[in-house]
């Protein structure tokens, strides 16, 4: 037995690869494992994109890196991209992993509550990755019958040809569900209860706040479609016929379940982005955050909407037309607090005195493109234009610009931003700012020639427009082109961001505590912080975004500095 | 493992346990909402599930509201004792709760196989469907529950953790709620 040490039993036992990386349960490391998994399925769903835009461009071409993509294999990697961009690199990265870091750092705890229980979900999320990736390897192949699985092409497998692969994708999802739930219990009741002394609910950082927000809608939204997961499961093994007209059932049902989740998972993930942005435009433009408590009220506001427009989504499905003007003055309606939200942020800059950073530089084109994809879905959330331009390619560019602002240029605004705390090293800026108009040029250039595409009738989901003379013409052709090589461009241009990733961890600047010279909280920890966070957890004194205050020589007021 | 100091803290002054469990308990209500709401609007629609539910045993399904009403009430002296500080009564009582829990799925399952022998499987028709899912979905957290507790009543016999006595509590009374609505929605009504 050993009987003296010379140092403490906590500081420095070595815990070995498994249990510090694998089997941790402290929550930076747990945000890591989501960031670098939904990062890698980010990758998955992004060769899945040039897979099939490369058939689209260039059909029946043998496309380098998987060959000659057959109609099965195009409806398969369509969805499976849908399917992971939203579940399994929207949700893990900037709602798990950015809400694991950046909660228990900027309320100023040492851990999540249940570290126990963050470490399963985790697991759970690593379970239905795998069980997503098997899917594609199973006889008849992935679930092609796109992410929103409408039945009856998702239930029976006379129509759908994927027996093994459609039931797979619905284990997955289910499970995935089941991994935020318990990660969402986790966070809301750590921003609930384990503030520190002195943190009033209104000194709470925007970021936390929406990442709370997130966490409840989702909680309040995705039970019916569990349910009506498992109702689907059944029918496809079970013989139900739940959504099946044939037995009695409704395949209406399944969309009302669908989108019941679905319209309000937009602002599930949507919210953190724009926390995100907004705790980066008021730190670069040293300037108080505007309207901080109408921020939240709108929040809010959004959220409680969210839950009254799922039928715009249907409004071909032959619902009632008086149905359908209800949900098209909600779906209208919600355009309101939205566009406060980025009023707010114009203020915010108003008179700041800016600095373009590379993370401002995201926060800055996440606002702008945002408002592209939020005036676009006015013509959506519209019945009357909705029927012709419904399940065109004017749709897809639409969500498009909607959610690449949010999962890639969110992700990377708070990537950015928080990278100095995580790693203790600077990026490059000159690295950075390459990065960022490789990406945003590109982006715009893929999905402003699809807008034109949808408007003059593309259908979706067409593996082959050369079979649709109307749909073939040079012209068409031409833009197709010029998207999938604007794809191109854009993902070589992602090199640059693992270049600097791995570029400034080998051999970046240091970035000591706060290298912004922000407020919150997270910032007085070490870079990276330790184990604990804090060798002594701070108090807080006022609210997170006094910068500029008159009294002060200094441009900012760290929250946990007493008056 | 150590707990972090982020566990004990209590901005909100409800303890930390509680206000989980009544996340959880909400987003189980969705869970189960989702389910019963397609139940009812697919049963308003219509009125001839009437005769498939004639055939549903309301006796057993009466017995087991009971079982399950009475096992509640051994969760609510479980968490009087552990309220005490008396863990072995506590525990006492968790088990004679599980031991509700056995009934209910022991009843449950001799009328599934009764009803299943006589040809109303899962997929004879919608009500039927809806009968076996809901009641399948509810009977999985039974059995949830009950493991919990066993394994809540170990700790409490020890003297540990006796705040989780009152939270099993309370996720037991849901597991029970929801079966009040179940019982009369897929066993009375004609």
């Amino acid at each position: 037995m050993e009987a003296t040490h010379d140092h403490g039993a906590h500081d420095h036992h070595d815990e070995g690869f498994i249990k510090k990386y694998l089997w941790s349960t402290d929550h930076k490391m747990i945000a890591f494992q989501y960031l670098i998994t939904g990062m890698a399925m980010g990758l998955i769903g992004a060769f899945m994109a040039y897979a099939f835009r490369m058939q689209l461009a260039f059909p029946g071409m043998h496309v380098p890196g998987i060959g000659v993509i057959t109609p099965d294999v195009y409806n398969a990697l369509v969805t499976n991209h849908g399917t992971i961009m939203i579940f399994w690199v929207a949700m893990p990265v900037l709602i798990a992993a950015f809400g694991n870091y950046c909660i228990p750092l900027m309320i100023g705890a040492d851990d999540m509550v249940f570290p126990r229980i963050n470490r399963l979900s985790y697991q759970i999320f690593l379970l239905s990755a795998i069980v997503l990736i098997w899917s594609f390897f199973v006889p008849g192949g992935g679930f092609g019958g796109a992410w929103t699985a409408y039945p009856p092409l998702s239930a029976e497998e006379l129509y759908s040809l994927t027996p093994t692969g459609s039931s797979l994708w619905v284990v997955a999802v289910g499970l995935e569900f089941i991994a935020f739930l318990l990660g969402g219990i986790n966070f809301v009741t750590t921003a609930m209860n384990s503030r520190a002394p002195g943190m009033k609910a209104l000194d709470v950082p925007i970021t936390v706040w929406m990442i709370v927000i997130a966490s409840i809608l989702f909680m309040a939204s995705v039970g019916p479609l569990l349910a009506g997961a498992v109702m689907l499961l059944f029918d496809q093994n079970l013989g139900t016929g739940f959504f099946d007209p044939m037995s009695g059932g409704d395949p209406i049902l399944w969309q009302h379940l669908f989108w019941f989740f679905g319209h309000p998972e937009v602002y599930v993930v949507l919210l953190p982005a724009i926390g995100f942005s907004g705790e980066i435009i008021a730190v670069f433009s040293r300037k108080k955050l505007f309207a901080y408590k109408t921020i939240l009220l709108t929040a809010i506001g959004t959220g409680v909407l969210s839950f009254f427009v799922w039928a715009h989504h249907q409004f071909i499905s032959g619902i009632d037309p008086r149905m359908a003007n209800i949900f098209t003055i909600t779906t209208v309606l919600i355009s309101i607090p939205i566009a406060e939200m980025v009023f707010l942020y114009i203020a915010t800059l108003f008179g700041g005195s800016i600095r373009f950073t590379t993370p401002m530089l995201w926060a800055l084109a996440f606002v702008a493109e945002f408002i592209i994809g939020g005036i676009t879905g006015i013509f959506l959330g519209a019945s009357g234009a909705d029927i012709y331009f419904h399940d065109t390619y004017f749709v897809l560019a639409h969500f498009h610009y909607t959610f690449f602002p949010i999962a890639i240029i969110g992700t990377y605004a708070g990537f950015t931003y928080w990278f100095p705390k995580m790693t203790g090293k600077m990026m490059s800026e000159r690295l950075g700012k390459l990065h960022f108009w490789g990406t945003i040029i590109p982006f715009n250039m893929i999905f402003m020639p699809l807008f034109v595409l949808g408007a003059a009738g593309q259908h979706r989901r067409i593996y082959d427009y050369t079979g649709f003379p109307e749909l073939s013409l040079d012209w068409m052709q031409m833009t197709r082109v010029v998207a999938t090589s604007s794809l191109l461009i854009m993902l070589s241009f992602q090199v640059f961001f693992f270049w600097n990733v791995f570029a400034s961890l080998r051999n970046g600047k240091k970035a000591g505590k706060n290298p912004w010279r922000s407020n919150t909280l997270e910032w007085t920890a070490e870079s990276p912080p330790g184990h604990g966070n804090w060798a002594e957890l701070p108090n807080c004194y006022r609210g997170p975004y006094e910068y500029g205050h008159p009294d002060r020589e200094e441009d900012y007021w760290p929250q946990n500095l007493p008056a | 493992m150590q707990k972090p100091i982020a566990t004990n803290r209590s901005s909100m002054g409800i303890p930390t346990g509680k206000l989980a469990v009544w996340w959880v308990i909400g987003s189980e209500i969705v869970i189960f909402g989702g389910i019963l709401a397609s139940y009812l609007m697919h049963r308003l629609g219509h009125p001839e599930w009437a005769n498939y539910a004639q055939h549903t045993n309301t006796m057993a399904g009466a017995f087991n509201t009971l079982v399950l009403l009475t096992s509640s009430l051994t969760a609510v002296l479980a968490h009087n004792a552990a309220e005490r500080g008396d863990g072995k009564r506590a525990a006492n009582f968790l088990l004679l709760t599980v031991g509700g829990a056995v009934t209910f799925l022991i009843v449950k399952g001799f009328e599934w196989n009764y009803e299943i022998t006589h040809g109303y499987v899962i997929s004879s028709n919608q009500f039927w469907s809806f009968y076996y899912t809901a009641a399948g979905v509810h009977a999985m957290h039974v059995i949830a529950g009950a493991i919990l507790m066993v394994w809540v009543s170990t700790l409490a016999r020890k003297g540990q953790e006796l705040q989780r006595v009152e939270l099993i509590g309370l996720y037991w009374h849901f597991v029970d709620l929801v079966w009040i609505f179940l019982f009369p929605l897929l066993y009375i009504a004609k």
